[in-house]
C-alpha cells in the first residue's frame, strides 16, 4: 500500500453557534489506528468529516497523504438497483472488486438495496470501502446494526488494512476491538 | 469515469426505465396541448396563433418535473462525498447529470412537439420554428433546472414547490425569444435563445458544484 499520513492540528470544530471541540491534534502513520471514543453528538461525526475534507474545520488545519475511504450511516448505493449494479457502480469508478463472498453479499446480488437489512448495508457499504483500495480508512459507527459476526469480521478487516499499512480512524460508541489502536476522548477537548 | 457516471444517470432518468425515470414529463406535456384546444375552443386561427406559445410553455413545465429528483437524492444519500473524496469534483458530476437530464426530456419534448402541434393546428412553417426554438432553448431550460435544484438541495421541504418558482423568472428570457421567434419569424430569435441557452450551460456546473459544496458545509 502507498504511503500514507494523517495529522490534524489544533483543530477546533464548530456546528451552528456551539464549539463542540477545540485544540484537538492527532497525528497517525501508515499501519495506526485511532479510536475516537465520546458520547453522542459529541462531534464524533464532525470529527471524521473535518478529516476527511468534507468539513471545514473552524480552526486549525488538516494534512493527509493518501486517498480517503469513508463509510458512515449512508452507504451511497442506489435504492432501487440490485446491490450487484449498485456496487458495480463503485467498483468501476474504483477499478478494483469488491469481496462478495467475505462480506457475505454472493447470494445478495439480485436484491434491491432498498430491501436489505441495516446490517446487510452496513456490509455492502463495508464492501464499497474495500474496493476503494483507500490508504486511509475514516469510519463512523461501523458497527452499527453488525451482528457478532458481522462485528468480528469488521474488526479483522480492519486490522488487515492496518497490518498493509493503511490508517485506520474509527469513531464509535461500542467497543471496537483491535491489536495496538490508540483512543483518543472526545470529551477531553469538548467545551 | 465519465461514461459511468453518465450510464447511471440515463439509467435513472431516461423515460421508461425501471429506476424512477418515469414517462410523466411527457405525458404531461402532451395533455396540455390536448386540453389546450377544448379550453380556449375550437377558434383555428386563433389556435393556430397561439399554439406555438402554448407549446413553449407546456416545455417548459414539463422540464421543471423532475428538479426535485436531479441532485437532492445524491446529496442525502452520500453519493456526492464519495465522489469528493475520490476527486471527482462536483462540477464534472453537475455537467454529466446536465447532459442526462437535457437527454431525458430534450429529445422526447421535441418529438411530441409533432403530434401537440397537430392538436393545437398549426402548420408545419411554425412547426419547425418551434422545433428549432425547443432545440435551441431545452438545454438552456435543462441548465436553469440544474442550477435551481443545486440551489435548493439543503431544503429538505418545500424545496419542489420552490424550485417550481424559482426557474419561472430564470426562464422568462429564454421564453421570450424562443417563442417570440414565432410571431416575428426570423433567426434572430433563434439566435439569441441558442446564445441564452449555451450561456447557461456554461455557467451551470460551477453553479451547481458550488452550491452542492456549500450546502455540505451546512
Amino acid at each position: 500500500m502507498e504511503a500514507c499520513r494523517l495529522a490534524a492540528s489544533d483543530i477546533a470544530c464548530r456546528r451552528g453557534d456551539r464549539l463542540l471541540f477545540a485544540r484537538l491534534s492527532l497525528s497517525l502513520e501508515g499501519g495506526e489506528a485511532l479510536q475516537v471514543a465520546g458520547a453522542n453528538g459529541i462531534g464524533k461525526s464532525s470529527l471524521i468529516r473535518i478529516l476527511a475534507g468534507l468539513l471545514r474545520p473552524f480552526e486549525g488545519k488538516v494534512e493527509r497523504e493518501g486517498m480517503i475511504g469513508l463509510l458512515d450511516e449512508r452507504p451511497a448505493l442506489d435504492n432501487d438497483q440490485p446491490l450487484g449494479k449498485a456496487l458495480s457502480f463503485w467498483t468501476k469508478l474504483d477499478g478494483h472488486e469488491a469481496p462478495m463472498g467475505r462480506l457475505g453479499l454472493a447470494a445478495l446480488q439480485d436484491v434491491p438495496v432498498r430491501y436489505l437489512s441495516t446490517g446487510q448495508r452496513k456490509r455492502a457499504a463495508l464492501a464499497r470501502l474495500i474496493s476503494q483500495q483507500a490508504p486511509i480508512w475514516l469510519l463512523d459507527e461501523p458497527l452499527n446494526g453488525l451482528d457478532v459476526d458481522a462485528v468480528k469480521l469488521c474488526e479483522e478487516l480492519v486490522g488487515e488494512h492496518c497490518a498493509a499499512g493503511g490508517i485506520a480512524v474509527i469513531a464509535s460508541h461500542q467497543p471496537f476491538t483491535l491489536k495496538a489502536m490508540q483512543t483518543l476522548s472526545l470529551a477531553e477537548h469538548a467545551l | 469515469m465519465i461514461a459511468t457516471l453518465l450510464k447511471r444517470d440515463l439509467g435513472r432518468f431516461l423515460p421508461g426505465t425501471t429506476s424512477g425515470g418515469t414517462l410523466l414529463p411527457l405525458l404531461f406535456f402532451l395533455a396540455v396541448a390536448m386540453l389546450y384546444p377544448f379550453a380556449v375552443g375550437p377558434n383555428a386561427t386563433l389556435l393556430a396563433a397561439t399554439g406555438g406559445g402554448v407549446i413553449w410553455v407546456a416545455a417548459l413545465l414539463a422540464a421543471i418535473l423532475p428538479l426535485d429528483r436531479l441532485l437532492a437524492s445524491d446529496v442525502h444519500e452520500g453519493f456526492f462525498d464519495q465522489w469528493a473524496l475520490r476527486g471527482i469534483s462536483e462540477e464534472v458530476v453537475v455537467a454529466v447529470r446536465l447532459l442526462a437530464h437535457w437527454l431525458s426530456f430534450g429529445p422526447f419534448i421535441m418529438l411530441a412537439a409533432i403530434p401537440a402541434s397537430a392538436l393545437v393546428g398549426i402548420d408545419g412553417e411554425t412547426l419547425r420554428i418551434v422545433e428549432l426554438g425547443l432545440l435551441a432553448g431545452t438545454p438552456g431550460l435543462a441548465a436553469i433546472g440544474i442550477i435551481i435544484a443545486a440551489i435548493t438541495v439543503g431544503l429538505r421541504s418545500g424545496g419542489a414547490a420552490l424550485s417550481g418558482l424559482l426557474v419561472i423568472p430564470l426562464a422568462v428570457p429564454l421564453l421570450i425569444f424562443g417563442a417570440g421567434a414565432l410571431s416575428t419569424g426570423g433567426d434572430g430569435g433563434l439566435a439569441l435563445t441558442a446564445a441564452i441557452s449555451l450561456l447557461l450551460v456554461a455557467l451551470a456546473p460551477f453553479a451547481g458544484g458550488a452550491a452542492i459544496r456549500a450546502a455540505r458545509e451546512g
